[in-house]
């Protein structure tokens, strides 16, 4: 078999969907956990200290093509898989299956995936555009000039009920994304067997409600002023 | 369970040929007894239409005891109907109250085209079968069953992926009109024995290959296939027929 042949299949696409998607959750620990540092409660010393890590030391810096790669094959991909699946069945039924047999997230993985593409947009445009491109304003730390992130977050989720609104809807796209995407993954891989299931089941929904709800705390501990 | 007699309202997909754009059909049926199974009701319903001089409804059916894989009706928007484990002919009339409505659709895929009524063309898995479902045994008979030992587990595992009755259930019911149950079942059941080890990887191979060009979807792993199959094949055999599928394109020579 030749290789193009492997990856243009369907089981190679999926595979595709798998690998890239497992990438994606690993990604989720490292952003979660770093952002997890503005409930240090130090006035965003420690977190601006990560960011600058994450801006400045080479090594991030080249995952993060490898993460911008990732994601753009991710979607690009699941829009493409998305639209052939549909077209496999023109005509439809009158009656529709519905929730007799599979769970209504997992069957709308691509609406979902498009609901989290557009607060990847907006996101983006909030914190990596200003941190790479555009810049931000200085903080100093020790004597030492930092990026201040941690003021351009305290700055949008202040008395910004709509944008608070927005993200704590992103982190339930994310979550209903991962309850189905995190297990999914692992059976696409033929990871999972009758051993290992309850395993990758467990920790996939563990996984889905904890990163989400860390997630979404964060911009409403802001709002509500439990950090500042 | 009390023997009752019911009046029901069927509304079925009526469709002169594959090129006719097809249409429901309302018929009221009378004094159904709740002893008959849902093909002996149509039926019924059938010498009613062939009496009326009209064109009595095309259907799968042959053994009518659930393991020839015939029979496909897509009953009230399930596969084979209501019950769990069960194919339609197995589908009995108790499961239905006096006044009830059902809507009967056929199977609903591209790699599935309507013949006529409610009779879909399923030969896709066929050719499916035909590109790897198999062992290739050259010479003489085919050995006694048990000349070679097998562990009790493998046998199992091999033997309830082999009860797939090839209905098609599981792509009716996939929102992308997946095969890959039915793909999974048949790799499956060959690829846990001996006999089936030599093959393996070209099987696996060309038989999603086969099913790929036959037009069905990929799997999303949403389960649907898994919750209607009259045979209780389990999702397990995607997860293996995506592993032995892998293995073979990144081990085979050539």
């Amino acid at each position: 078999m030749k290789w193009s042949e492997l990856f243009t299949s369907s089981v190679g696409k999926k595979w595709i969907m798998g690998l890239t998607g497992i990438f994606l959750v690993l990604f989720l620990i490292v952003h979660v956990g770093l952002n997890a540092c503005i409930f240090a409660m130090d006035g965003g010393v420690m977190f601006n200290k990560a960011a600058h890590f994450m801006g400045s030391n080479a090594v991030p810096r080249i995952l993060e093509i490898g993460l911008f790669a990732g994601i753009l094959l991710h979607i690009v991909q699941g829009w493409s898989l998305e639209l052939s699946n549909r077209a496999a069945r023109k005509k439809g039924y009158a009656i529709p299956m519905g929730n007799k047999g599979s769970k209504w997230y997992s069957r709308s993985m691509g609406l979902l995936g498009t609901l989290l593409f557009l607060f990847l947009v907006m996101h983006i445009a909030h914190f990596w555009v200003p941190s790479r491109i555009t810049g931000l304003d200085p903080v100093l730390i020790d004597g030492k000039e930092f990026h201040n992130l941690y003021g351009e977050m305290l700055q949008l989720f202040q008395g910004n009920l709509l944008v608070v609104i927005l993200y704590v809807l992103g982190c339930f796209a994310l979550a209903w994304h991962l309850l189905h995407g995190f297990q999914s993954a692992f059976r696409t891989l033929g990871l999972t067997n009758n051993r290992y299931l309850i395993l990758v089941e467990g920790a996939g929904a563990l996984f889905s409600i904890l990163v989400p709800l860390v997630f979404a705390l964060m911009p409403i501990s802001m709002y509500m002023g439990w950090i500042k | 369970m009390q023997h009752y007699n019911m009046n029901l309202t069927l509304k079925v997909w009526r469709q002169k040929n594959a090129a006719d754009k097809g249409h429901f059909e309302t018929y009221p049926v009378k004094n159904i007894s709740s002893e008959m199974s849902f093909l002996e009701m149509i039926d019924v319903l059938n010498e009613q239409l062939i009496k009326e001089g009209k064109e009595p409804i095309a259907f799968d059916h042959d053994c009518r005891e659930g393991i020839c894989g015939m029979c496909s009706m897509y009953i009230n928007g399930r596969p084979h109907g209501p019950w769990q484990h069960n194919t339609t002919c197995q589908l009995h009339m108790r499961a239905y109250q006096d006044g009830d409505t059902i809507v009967v659709e056929p199977w609903r895929a591209n790699a599935f085209p309507v013949v006529k009524d409610l009779m879909v063309d399923r030969s896709a898995f066929d050719r499916i079968i035909q590109a790897g479902g198999y062992i290739s045994v050259n010479t003489g008979n085919a050995v006694d069953a048990n000349a070679t030992p097998i562990e009790k587990d493998k046998a199992d595992d091999a033997f309830a992926a082999a009860a797939c009755i090839g209905c098609g259930a599981c792509v009716a019911a996939c929102k992308n009109s997946s095969a890959m149950l039915f793909v999974g079942a048949k790799v499956s059941h060959l690829a846990l024995l001996p006999q089936g080890s030599p093959e393996r990887k070209s099987r696996a191979v060309n038989m999603v290959a086969q099913m790929d060009k036959e037009g069905f979807g990929a799997c999303t792993n949403t389960g649907a296939c898994e919750a209607v199959c009259p045979k209780g094949i389990s999702i397990e055999n995607i997860a293996r027929l995506n592993r032995e599928y892998m293995m073979a394109g990144l081990t085979e020579d050539k």
